[in-house]
């Protein structure tokens, strides 16, 4: 093991954890933001007691957000030194703009949106939750801005080896930041659709059927079903951008060597770089050049393109590229059918079905495993690059003793599955405690009469 | 460094300035929680319900501070940022576990089963001491121009030890102010031991700096220079005084009037040993390795984000106010909305 692969070993870890929470925060603070309107225009209690569960998952990857964040921001000086010495003109603005308008923002406020409620009036605790849900999401536009510009770099020169801004605009709305933006925020969407549908899924199997728990149930389901075709459209748009400006990227999600018309769609094989071929190949004829050209012998370019003549590869490893589409896609595909289903049946039936809970419970953290492979295709998909033709990867790690990093390594990885487990864990047991107690909270809720203190009855009612 | 030098290139050091602000905003607030951190194994499981609801509402804000100052750094002063996070890796690795244990286990511990609980009352601790010693040996070694040898080992465990003091004394100050009746006398009781820990180790810092750094030594011990600076130390050394004095008096009181006052003394002390430190450094950004000016990065880049700053800083004061406002008065324990 050398000090590059354990550095990236490291960063992948590292952003793998942490993105798993703002992926949720980021959707569900704008469902808590519904959930608090709701209950502000009807005065049901019942509302507030699904945002008085689910707040409290939202603060639980709130603070598991921000401790694996700030991990994330030491990581570019402790083992990435050359990414700011090459590109700091760039990156560090944006960066200092995401801690200053969004950081401070949501972190100012959060404090307010979760133990607020009955010390601030109603207008200013429903301000402080549109804030965060605010915050979380301008937090999310400068990390991407940023992404996106390292992955389709534009507005900048290169003066002495070091880029410098031209135009900040052309920085900001670099070519792959719309698309790159509006695929993370509808990802996280229907994560956080999944997760309340699951997890009331679970507590209606565990017979909590109070109206919390359908309403619950109902919200993610719908909110999944109306976003995932959303989804496949965007992905589709953003696969033909990536096509236009990183066709090394196109070229090993598709597995795709010589560039030619009518190119197959591979839905199974095993990319093979030494012998540049595909093992084992199942295909559907010129299905690749339909989706990505929109015409059954438009031309897809491969990834023999990227070999230069004395034999350097400038293309991404092909397998993990490979893979981590078509789980991407897959997991997609199910979101559509699931949801689609148990909108129907939910609408005709009104409860989910054994099996149709148990399905939701499955798919839980469904969204977990597209945004990761959804990251793993972008990002793996960009190397050899840190940023696109400007800066390799090898060339910005630092070079410090191998033991070292292997002792931050094996700090991180343990941290990480210490921290998933319980996260997982309080999360089954929130689910459970909120179900014994559903009955109860029921009576609580409907002896209050002014809405601040019944809000406080139903969460201490759910805490206890 | 010359008047002349800054007049004509002002930004790097507007950035140094707006740096050491964040550092001291993040050593005083995220100080006093982790101060707070440190105490709660003092104290019995009510009290520590309490304690802990005290600083629930601010500690995420207050750790922003710290992403603002390294944020700075690395964005104002990629060289030093790089030197610093190389040299300094293993206790930066070792102060985001900390920092991870802390800031999860607030979250963990009201939400997990109870039989659970102490299991994240432990991590809670151990994160916040984990973070204040290792907070504390980068101090050290940053003093020491990350010197090598066990001199300066020796030294960056006094600091670590100094600094961890420091930060109980001020969670201790903190809940003076906002605890009540038991917790409150022990609260008490707790400062005034602190009182004499943070002294020693501002002791140490003083006595060896001036001995490794001729230019420290130059600044603090030659004249004119000595009148200019000889008011940090004896003002530090009556602020520790007044703070003895103080909370002695506090023992017996049987009035919460001066409930806020060992807290602002407290700051006095951390305010006037930052100075004092901060003053010695001039010019460099890195002891004896890299100057201030040598450091920044692009002009073009730095205005950009100065623009940002006056912007967007006091709007982040303003919410930071209400916050506290909100906040306000004796800790009870929170109940989330």
């Amino acid at each position: 093991m050398d000090a590059l692969l354990l550095s990236r070993i490291q960063f992948a870890a590292n952003i793998s954890f942490h993105i798993l929470f703002p992926t949720i925060t980021i959707a569900l603070g704008w469902v808590l933001v519904y959930l608090r309107l709701r209950a502000n225009r009807s005065g049901d209690p019942v509302w507030l007691e699904v945002y008085g569960f689910w707040v409290k998952v939202f603060a639980l990857c709130f603070g598991l957000g921000v401790v694996s964040g700030i991990t994330m921001s030491f990581q570019f000086g402790t083992n990435w030194p050359g990414f700011m010495e090459t590109v700091g003109n760039i990156a560090g603005p944006l960066l200092a703009y995401e801690v200053l308008t969004a950081f401070f923002l949501e972190a100012g406020f959060l404090g307010i949106m979760l133990f607020g409620v009955s010390r601030v009036p109603r207008w200013l605790h429903t301000s402080a939750t549109v804030l965060v849900a605010f915050g979380t999401m301008l937090s999310a536009f400068w990390i991407l801005v940023l992404n996106s510009w390292m992955h389709t770099p534009a507005g900048f020169e290169m003066r002495d080896g070091v880029a410098h801004a031209t135009d900040w605009m052309a920085i900001i709305f670099n070519p792959s930041m719309p698309y790159r933006l509006v695929h993370v925020l509808i990802a996280s969407g229907l994560t956080v659709g999944f997760l309340m549908a699951g997890i009331s899924a679970l507590r209606w199997l565990w017979n909590d059927r109070s109206e919390a728990v359908m309403r619950g149930l109902r919200t993610g389901v719908v909110l999944a079903a109306a976003l995932i075709p959303v989804q496949i459209l965007v992905g589709d748009l953003h696969g033909l951008n990536t096509l236009e400006h990183q066709p090394a990227k196109v070229a090993a999600m598709e597995a795709n060597w010589e560039t030619r018309g009518s190119v197959p769609l591979v839905l199974f094989g095993l990319p093979d770089e030494e012998l540049r071929t595909n093992h084992y190949e199942i295909a559907i004829p010129s299905l690749a050049s339909l989706i990505l050209t929109h015409s059954l012998d438009g031309e897809v370019p491969g990834l023999n393109d990227f070999v230069s003549a004395d034999g350097t590869v400038t293309h991404p490893p092909v397998a993990p590229v490979f893979w981590a589409f078509r789980v991407m896609v897959g997991v997609g595909m199910l979101m559509l059918l699931v949801s689609w289903t148990m909108s129907w049946r939910l609408w005709r039936r009104g409860e989910p079905g054994k099996v149709g809970a148990c399905v939701l419970v499955g798919m839980s953290l469904s969204g977990w495993v597209a945004t990761l492979s959804g990251w793993y295709v972008t990002e793996i998909g960009r190397q050899p690059w840190l940023v696109t033709g400007v800066l390799d990867t090898a060339s910005a790690v630092a070079a410090h003793p191998v033991p070292m990093l292997a002792f931050s390594l094996t700090v991180y990885l343990g941290m990480y599955v210490v921290l998933l487990a319980a996260f997982i864990g309080t999360l089954i047991y929130l689910a459970r405690n909120a179900s014994i107690g559903g009955s109860e909270l029921h009576k609580t809720a409907a002896k209050g009469t002014d809405r601040g203190s019944t809000i406080v009855a139903v969460t201490n009612a759910a805490g206890s | 460094m010359t008047t002349a030098e800054m007049a004509s290139d002002p930004l790097p050091y507007v950035f140094a300035g707006l740096m050491a602000v964040s550092v001291f905003a993040y050593v005083v607030l995220d100080g006093f929680d982790l101060g707070v951190g440190l105490l709660s194994r003092s104290v019995t499981d009510e009290e520590r319900n309490v304690l802990i609801s005290s600083i629930g509402p601010f500690w995420d804000a207050n750790e922003t501070w710290l992403v603002l100052a390294v944020g700075l750094l690395l964005v104002a002063f990629p060289e030093a940022h790089g030197i610093v996070l190389s040299a300094l890796y293993v206790p930066v690795v070792i102060m985001l576990l900390g920092l991870t244990l802390r800031g999860v286990a607030f979250e963990f511990r009201a939400k997990v089963p109870p039989a659970r609980k102490p299991l994240w009352d432990g991590a809670f601790f151990w994160g916040s001491f984990l973070t204040a010693v290792s907070q504390g040996y980068m101090l050290g070694a940053y003093v020491l121009g990350f010197a090598d040898g066990i001199a300066a080992l020796g030294f960056a465990v006094v600091s670590a030890v100094g600094v961890a003091a420091a930060y109980a004394l001020i969670g201790a100050a903190w809940l003076i102010a906002k605890t009540q009746g038991e917790l409150q006398k022990k609260a008490i009781a707790m400062a005034s031991k602190l009182v004499l820990g943070t002294a020693m180790g501002l002791l140490a810092v003083s006595v060896v700096t001036p001995i490794v750094s001729e230019r420290v030594r130059t600044i603090w011990f030659s004249f004119p220079e000595v009148i200019l600076f000889a008011p940090i130390p004896i003002m530090t050394v009556l602020a520790l005084w007044a703070l003895h004095v103080c909370l002695k008096h506090l023992k017996t009181a049987t009035t919460d009037r001066y409930r806020w006052l060992p807290f602002s003394l407290t700051v006095a002390i951390f305010a006037l040993s930052f100075f004092g430190l901060a003053v010695s450094f001039l010019p460099w950004i890195v002891p004896y390795q890299v100057k201030i000016i040598d450091a920044a990065s692009s002009r073009e880049s730095l205005k950009i984000i100065l623009a940002g700053t006056l912007f967007t800083l006091p709007m982040i004061i303003g919410y930071t106010v209400l916050s506290y406002r909100v906040f306000r008065g004796k800790a009870k324990p929170l109940a989330y909305s």
